[in-house]
């Protein structure tokens, strides 16, 4: 396999006047909770901290830790959702068709109930990246997730339906594939699509009754964005009057990309919620000249009636498919004899971002891993400086852009622990090379398309598990993988990391070290989150979801051909060892000591 | 509208699946995967066909379309009948359907394609401009001055770089605030999902429309207003950006027998093969056009 070439320096960027004190940032207060053994979100809390208080698992005692209880889903499709438990009883949502199961705690996981939605089947033929789902949210009595076939569903602890609402039609090439956020009483969610035509969007709805309240369009006008007099961007150009229409040449906005299907995070101190938008599409770059606002950035929103309150744009006029969704971990770090409330974002591009979660000022932004398709961030400006030689051109060979695609971090989300400081990091080494035009076919229609090939960066490992130092905006420590890591994290006041590996391999690291204490190998892939909390008995456990797929497992979970290296748009070249190494499968595991 | 290949076939029926293939060409009856439009097993041989439901003017679930009637009229030739499995063709098609062994035969893919193997083209058409007669905007080029200032409608894929050659063709050219993207597949719940780029040119929505031509041709027909299909010119834009394509049948790889078989079959009804086409307002390139 193709290996790629020298590393070039990239270097950070970093505001003067941040300098974080030595030590652990904090997590925002107001957006945590102190421990109290469930799991109720799949980021844990609103600050996205994916950590958890509970100790009763150590780094001396996590190597004797056993299975408890397992089931099986019955899906055999990828599995990227996070389990929830609320009580003595755990909920898990399947891929399509998106089952609900609702499992007793105090009976070894024995099954409660099932909630089938029955989603249309012609919503797989439809989604662009396996038929994935992020995982359920519970709020008020009530477990909210969302359908492949665009409808959002509350469900009461008994497992009956308490509201359906549908946001969006399958038959225009949309999706959702997403986890519900619920603050305030109300529900988020966004779309998937982007790729299909899709104009991405953020809608919020009434907890109570499933009735949309407002909903926030990535692209359009500033009336249909929810852009008025709060609108206050750090950079200028950000600033003007209907920027979603002007950055794009005529009326491409109206199909122009910015899905909402990542992760959103919610501080009730500054009352702001805080979520990324996705590339531009379906349009080449050279057919749309301008910013492409708001696509891949990052939005602040007012949660009660949407209104924008400021944006950054990661990546403006996207042209690597680099999708602004990831997460966002909330901090409070301690600079300069003060506080600044930043938001945290390891960001497709390969940047870990540090922001201003009041202003969305760039305070750093530092590369975790292998770039050449950018050269850094402008402080003055707030935009990435990106390497012209590595813009993909149709009919040109571009050799080694990285990170490629996926990014090098996908929409996999990383943990935070306030013990170490640290970020742990499940991401990828991939470049990417585009090559010469093929003829291809859909709906009747002859296209011309480029050809993508992936490979693994530097060092030939195409997955990386790091531990990122907040403070000192550098790796601490680094596990190389053979596939990409595409699975959550989780980390514990244990100081034990929780991840898992594409071959199936769930693994116990030090936190402080990146020690391997424990690992256990499940029936199949891992691109699941981790989660942990206390049982019925008052024991510690800790709960993942194993089933290849995604974008990353498909050539598993699709039974695609791995001849053709392009399939998967070429992220099947990087994977082709995959079905060597795990097959499909759709299995909870719960571990305890 | 979809069939699922999950849990299908072990290595045995798959077998016994082609050698029943190679000896009379035709599966019979067999059970497999897929939404098929007789779910009766009826007995006699089978011509088994993947299309898409909903996809005029080439195919969909009332057999309307011209890959319907051209199945027909294989499926005669063979004394068999056609039993559909119905899924989208999208992403995914050829290895959810004819890799999957859910049928044998898809009735359109373009000859170069590589997922499955090609009968000899049985037509080449092209890529036409569309523009209601007596227009100021009766453009034969690309590189006619009027594109500049034409409302231009094109069709979209959706891939990231992946486009129709006249959506490349005019950004390469620095066309592209007048150019307004039709995905191609449409509103898939309208029983004509390909249709609004052509309506939007009758209607006088754009002024021009570059689109694939058998859709360009049969909608053109349809339209409320008379509307004109010219065939793009260059056939090919430099470097090398083709607009004419030629079409196959495909089967998989392996099925060299029924290839030779069905290519026999094009040949000798060629004449209601092209009858066929002209129904349809199919524009040829592989002939002097009218």
């Amino acid at each position: 396999m193709k290996e790629a070439g020298d590393r070039r320096p990239v270097t950070e960027a970093r505001d003067p006047a941040f300098t974080p004190a030595p030590g652990a940032p904090a997590i925002a207060a107001a957006a945590t909770t102190n421990e109290d053994g469930q799991w109720t979100m799949p980021a844990k809390d609103f600050a996205s901290s994916r950590y958890s208080g509970l100790t009763e698992i150590t780094t001396d005692n996590v190597r004797n830790l056993k299975l408890a209880f397992t089931f099986s889903t019955s899906v055999l499709r990828g599995h990227e959702g996070a389990p929830l438990v609320v009580g003595s009883t755990m909920y898990v949502v399947t891929p399509f068709p998106n089952i609900l199961y609702a499992l007793d705690l105090e009976n070894a996981g024995a099954l409660k109930w099932k909630y089938e939605p029955k989603p249309e089947a012609a919503a797989q033929g439809v989604a662009c990246c396996d038929v994935v789902n992020r995982g359920a949210a519970y709020g008020d009595g009530k477990i909210v997730f969302n359908t492949l076939d665009d409808h959002t569903i509350a469900v009461d602890t008994t497992g009956k339906l308490v509201w359906d609402t549908k946001l969006g039609d399958i038959n225009l090439g949309e999706t959702m594939t997403m986890a519900p956020l619920i603050a305030k009483g109300k529900v988020f969610v966004g779309n998937s699509g982007g790729e299909m035509g899709v104009r991405g969007w953020l809608t919020a709805l009434d907890l109570g009754n499933g009735k949309i309240a407002w909903r926030a369009f990535s692209t359009g006008p500033d009336k249909e964005v929810l852009i008025g007099a709060r609108f206050n961007p750090h950079y200028a150009s950000d600033r003007g009057k209907d920027l979603g229409v002007t950055t794009w040449p005529g009326d491409a906005w109206k199909i122009g990309g910015g899905t909402v299907w990542g992760w959103i995070s919610y501080d009730p101190a500054l009352d702001l919620l805080y979520y990324g938008t996705g590339n531009p599409g379906p349009w080449n770059p050279h057919q749309r000249p301008g910013d492409n606002k708001w696509t891949s950035g990052i939005f602040a929103r007012d949660p009660d009636d949407g209104e924008a309150v400021w944006f950054y744009q990661w990546n403006p006029h996207d042209v690597h498919d680099y999708d602004g969704i990831n997460e966002q971990i909330l901090l409070d770090v301690a600079s300069n004899g003060g506080t600044r409330n930043v938001l945290v974002r390891p960001e497709r591009n390969g940047y870990v971002y540090v922001l201003d979660r009041r202003t969305g000022e760039i305070l750093s932004a530092t590369p975790y891993g292998y770039i050449t398709s950018s050269k850094g961030v402008d402080l003055e400006s707030g935009r990435l400086v990106i390497a012209d030689d590595k813009v993909p051109q149709i009919a040109k060979v571009v050799e080694n852009i990285c990170p490629a695609a996926p990014g090098m971090k996908d929409w996999q989300p990383s943990a935070y622990s306030p013990r170490t400081g640290f970020v742990y990091l499940p991401h990828q080494n991939l470049c990417m090379d585009w090559e010469a035009l093929e003829a291809n076919y859909i709906a009747g229609t002859p296209y011309v398309g480029a050809n993508v090939k992936m490979y693994a960066g530097p060092g030939g490992n195409r997955g990386v598990m790091s531990a990122w130092d907040v403070a000192n905006r550098r790796e601490a420590w680094a596990i190389p993988e053979r596939f990409p890591v595409w699975s959550g994290t989780l980390v514990t006041a244990g100081d034990v990391v929780f991840y898992g590996t594409m071959e199936g391999w769930f693994k116990a690291v030090h936190a402080r070290t990146g020690q391997v204490l424990w690992q256990f190998k499940t029936g199949s892939g891992i691109i699941g989150q981790p989660i942990t909390y206390r049982g019925p008995d008052g024991k510690q456990y800790v709960a993942i979801l194993s089933g290849v797929g995604g974008w990353s497992g498909a050539v598993v979970a699709g039974n695609l051909d791995t001849r053709d290296s392009t399939i998967a748009l070429g992220f099947a070249n990087a994977m082709k060892d995959l079905p060597r190494h795990t097959t499909k499968g759709g299995m909870l595991y719960v571990f305890s000591l | 509208m979809s069939s699922r290949s999950e849990g299908r076939a072990p290595t045995l029926t798959r077998r016994a699946e082609r050698a029943v293939l190679l000896l009379p060409l035709l599966a019979l009856a067999a059970a497999g995967p897929g939404r098929r439009s007789d779910d009766r097993v009826a007995p006699g041989p089978v011509l088994r066909v993947c299309a898409d439901p909903n996809n005029l003017p080439f195919s969909n679930a009332r057999g309307e379309g011209f890959e319907n009637k051209l199945a027909t009229i294989v499926a005669g030739e063979l004394g068999a009948r056609v039993e559909y499995t119905w899924f989208a063709q999208r992403r995914g098609f050829i290895r959810n359907t004819l890799r999957a062994h859910a049928c044998d035969v898809v009735m359109g893919v373009p000859a170069s394609f590589e997922l499955a193997l090609p009968t000899r083209p049985y037509y080449r058409s092209t890529y036409a401009f569309l523009y209601r007669e007596g227009s100021p905007f009766a453009v034969r080029s690309l590189d006619d001055p009027r594109l500049r200032r034409a409302r231009i409608g094109v069709q979209m894929i959706g891939d990231d770089y992946a486009n129709t050659p006249p959506a490349h063709a005019l950004a390469n050219r620095g066309i592209v605030a007048n150019v307004r993207g039709f995905l191609v597949y449409g509103d898939y719940r309208d029983h004509d999902p390909q249709s609004p780029i052509v309506e939007a040119v009758a209607r006088g929505d754009i002024d021009v429309a570059i689109a694939w031509g058998p859709t360009a041709g049969y909608y053109a027909r349809r339209a409320p207003a008379r509307v004109a299909v010219v065939p793009v010119s260059p056939q090919i834009d430099l470097p090398y950006l083709p607009f004419v394509f030629d079409i196959s049948m495909g089967v998989r790889r392996e099925d060299t027998a029924l290839r030779d078989r069905l290519d026999e079959i094009l040949e000798r009804r060629r004449s209601s093969v092209d009858s066929l086409l002209a129904a349809y307002g199919v524009p040829r390139a592989d002939r002097p056009s009218t």
